[in-house]
């Protein structure tokens, strides 16, 4: 099949209709706009609903709603827009409900800027709701991709009964690149024998997160938290670019990993043994990667859009055994090539990077 | 082959556009592409500017923070990126717009006056594919033939009779670049 | 022979609710539940709780049933709706829930047209919490953040929400009915009822405003309520339909 040329934000959203996603709740808000644009002319197409709601807060209650009523559905925002929905997300993962929530990030905090960040990576891996709880973060770098875990995204949902969040930025949205869509294939939605749809004659079914005894709530966080532990066993995801023989090895996701890729290919003419890994899965962290690698890598640098938050858990990861640097830009300014290139060079020479 | 290209100018100069013309026909080639816009707020008149990257690889970084080719549709544009040009790359002026010379000396500079070149074969709004011919002839980054079917999937067909003014100003900026008897690279 | 005349209605469970004494929670309650049965829906319909006195409802009717953030549940039942529309949808919600936290859902379920039911309890004050003013607490009322009375120059005036609501387009049926004594009970099964039957006709939204009692935080008998209700609270909220559309 033939490949198209598409921007980030309509991949998401044309990857969510192929994942079956028939419903989509939104605000506006830059720079994810094109994908409400692309699902207001789409989800008609397929017999589906596109609805602008009033708020962000009204988007995820409504996201809420329909999760609760079988549908697979989903929304999407920019940081502060998600700031708003950590309500209803913790609602969403106390009730319960599959769902995949888009946050395209942007410089921060407050009103930040619209210009591409990824300094929203704490309150995705964190729950930046409230109460005892996670949720899978999956993190594209490339518009083919998108197309690929929208769907893993929607399945990943089912399978734990939670919300997934794509986290991408400015740039990974408004980019295009070509994307092979391949055939529309027949989804199957897994039945969801839980929904709240009307009793038509069977058991009464709740959708709540409301456990006022104690006892009970405690038992409930214990059964969550054991899906959470699943998640971590089961679902981390990531990419190794040459980090097997690695002196030095770059972490990075989304657009910032596409930056260190050039710089692990400069490295690697030049004879330096310089690798990527790149997390897939921002939460689960993908610890698994750096296990091998404490035997061979001599040095971490993890270059990130902020002042530093997934070195945290490179750190964590690597149990400090290894020096871990880090290497940022930050309020919608890109890491360049040339600048993360200067960092390595400085570490390999044995200098300190800040 | 790796060309990475920084195309840049006032919003409204049909930056954004000419970018996505260029990666789709790096696409219809068959290379590896990726286009990446930056632009300000204001939705008319701010800065835009926007990187296409072709290559015959993967892509590592669709951010082009180094161009292989700048090609400058406004001063400020030449002024901003004039620095960050590989050496041994190209710069492509608008001349029509911008009346100071870039001071690198090593990169290739061509002037375009493709404003008045562009009235002169009757449509004001082909001015930037006269400097891609030129791009083209220079670079051999890819074929007119492919931008021209990119011309034809990207423009709704109600805009199809405008193909020809398009071609003819590839053709222009192209044979510009010949008469200078410059060799491809 | 013996005939059974009162009983629990359908969609209600034959359980103790947890409302004080002379709260009319209950009666409103019974009234909903009644309206589902007499229009045969009870298999096809679906509630949504708030947050306040009546979180617990969801324990109350035996329908399928959803418990809502603070003031959202309109954006549920949106949600619920575009999905099941084919469904009964209802949410049961107080003063604070929708007149404040939740106005910007309301308004906007309104204004959508949304085809859902909301039953708004208006008893003046913030039950749950504590006795706090609520934005339908009236001038000159004592709350436990009014104790000096709800002074206008402070604290503005009381939010008059079928008022508000009526002029927009998308609202269908709006009516406020009070249940201080039986004949107004009567009135408001009607408007309950009437409201369930504009929202299946498929007409908009349907909202019924009910003036409630609230004996412990107003710090009154039950019977005392019930009169300072009819005497403080019906003049200010007059009664009657906001908006009906002409043929049901």
């Amino acid at each position: 099949m033939a490949k198209i040329l598409m921007k980030g934000n309509e991949a998401i959203g044309e990857g969510a209709v192929r994942a079956g996603c028939r419903y989509f709740f939104g605000y506006p808000i830059t720079p994810q706009s094109e994908l409400p644009h692309y699902l207001a002319k789409r989800m008609p197409q397929v017999g589906g609903v596109y609805l602008q709601a009033e708020s962000e807060v009204a988007t995820i209650n409504m996201v809420y709603g329909a999760a609760g009523a079988g549908a697979r559905v989903m929304t999407s925002s920019s940081g502060p827009g998600i700031s708003l929905m950590q309500e209803g997300i913790s609602y969403v993962v106390g009730a319960e409900l599959p769902c995949v929530i888009v946050n395209m990030m942007r410089g921060g905090p407050g009103l930040g800027n619209i210009a591409p960040a990824q300094s929203d990576y704490f309150q995705a891996t964190r729950g930046g709701g409230h109460g005892d709880y996670r949720m899978i973060v999956l993190a594209p770098a490339s518009v083919q991709e998108i197309i690929d875990l929208m769907q893993d995204a929607f399945d990943l949902a089912d399978r734990y009964r939670n919300p997934v969040m794509l986290a991408g930025d400015g740039v990974l949205g408004q980019m295009m690149e070509p994307v092979e869509l391949g055939e529309e294939k027949e989804v199957r939605i897994p039945p969801r024998p839980w929904a709240a749809t009307g009793r038509t004659g069977g058991e009464k079914h709740l959708i709540n997160s409301l456990y006022i005894v104690p006892e009970d709530l405690e038992k409930h966080n214990i059964r969550l938290a054991a899906k959470f532990a699943a998640m971590e066993k089961e679902e981390q995801r990531w990419e190794d670019y040459l980090a097997a023989d690695a002196e030095l090895v770059l972490v990075a996701f989304g657009t910032a990993a596409r930056v260190c890729k050039a710089v692990v290919d400069r490295c690697r003419r030049e004879g330096k043994a310089v690798g990527l890994i790149r997390p897939l899965t921002l939460w689960p962290f993908p610890v698994k990667a750096f296990q091998p690698l404490l035997a061979t890598a001599a040095h971490f640098l993890t270059v990130e859009m902020s002042m530093g938050q997934m070195v945290e858990d490179v750190r964590l990861a690597t149990r400090e055994c290894r020096p871990v640097y880090f290497y940022g830009r930050c309020g919608g300014m890109l890491p360049v090539a040339g600048d993360v290139y200067a960092a390595v060079q400085k570490i390999l020479a044995g200098g300190e990077a800040k | 082959m790796f060309q990475a290209i920084l195309i840049a100018g006032f919003g409204g100069q049909g930056v954004l556009s000419t970018g996505q013309l260029l990666a789709y026909a790096g696409m219809l080639e068959g290379r590896h592409v990726a286009w990446i816009p930056s632009y300000g707020p204001e939705m008319r008149g701010g800065t835009a500017n926007c990187g296409v990257t072709i290559a015959d690889r993967p892509i590592s970084s669709p951010v082009v923070s180094e161009p292989t080719t700048l090609i400058a549709m406004n001063r400020p544009s030449l002024e901003k990126f004039e620095p960050d040009v590989q050496p041994g790359g190209l710069i492509l002026v608008n001349s029509s717009l911008i009346d100071i010379k870039a001071r690198r000396t090593d990169v290739r500079v061509e002037y375009i006056k493709a404003n008045e070149l562009a009235e002169e074969i009757g449509n004001s709004k082909v001015a930037n594919n006269i400097i891609l011919g030129a791009l083209l002839e220079i670079t051999g980054v890819v074929s007119i033939d492919a931008v021209e079917e990119s011309l034809r999937k990207v423009l709704p067909a109600h805009h199809h009779d405008l193909i020809p003014v398009n071609r003819r100003a590839l053709e222009l900026g192209r044979e510009l670049m010949r008469e200078k008897g410059t060799e491809k690279r | 022979m013996m005939q059974k005349v009162f009983t629990r209605p359908r969609t209600l469970k034959d359980v103790p609710t947890h409302y004080c004494p002379g709260c009319t929670h209950g009666i409103v309650h019974r009234l909903v539940a009644e309206a589902i049965d007499e229009l045969n829906v009870f298999d096809r319909t679906i509630g949504v709780a708030p947050v306040g006195c009546s979180v617990f409802a969801y324990n109350y009717f035996d329908c399928d049933m959803y418990e809502a953030s603070h003031g959202r549940a309109p954006a549920v039942a949106t949600g619920i709706k575009r999905v099941l529309p084919d469904r009964v949808v209802f949410t049961y919600q107080g003063d604070g829930d929708l007149a404040a936290i939740g106005t910007g859902e309301v308004v906007h379920a309104a204004a959508r047209g949304e085809k859902i039911t909301v039953i708004f309890i208006n008893n003046a004050i913030y039950a749950m919490t504590g006795g706090q003013m609520a934005p339908t607490t009236l001038i000159g009322q004592k709350t436990t953040t009014t104790p000096y009375g709800r002074d206008r120059e402070l604290n503005g005036s009381p939010v008059k929400i079928c008022e508000m609501l009526g002029v927009l387009d998308g609202a269908a049926y709006i009516a406020r009915v009070s249940v201080h004594n039986p004949a107004n009970v009567v009135k408001a099964k009607k408007a309950i009822k009437r409201a369930f039957e504009v929202q299946m006709a498929g007409h908009g939204f349907t909202l019924v405003e009910v003036l409630s009692a609230c004996p412990t935080n107003w710090g009154l008998a039950p019977d005392e309520a019930l009169r300072w209700l009819a005497d403080n609270m019906v003049p200010y909220y007059p009664l009657g339909e906001y908006k009906a559309p002409e043929e049901i």
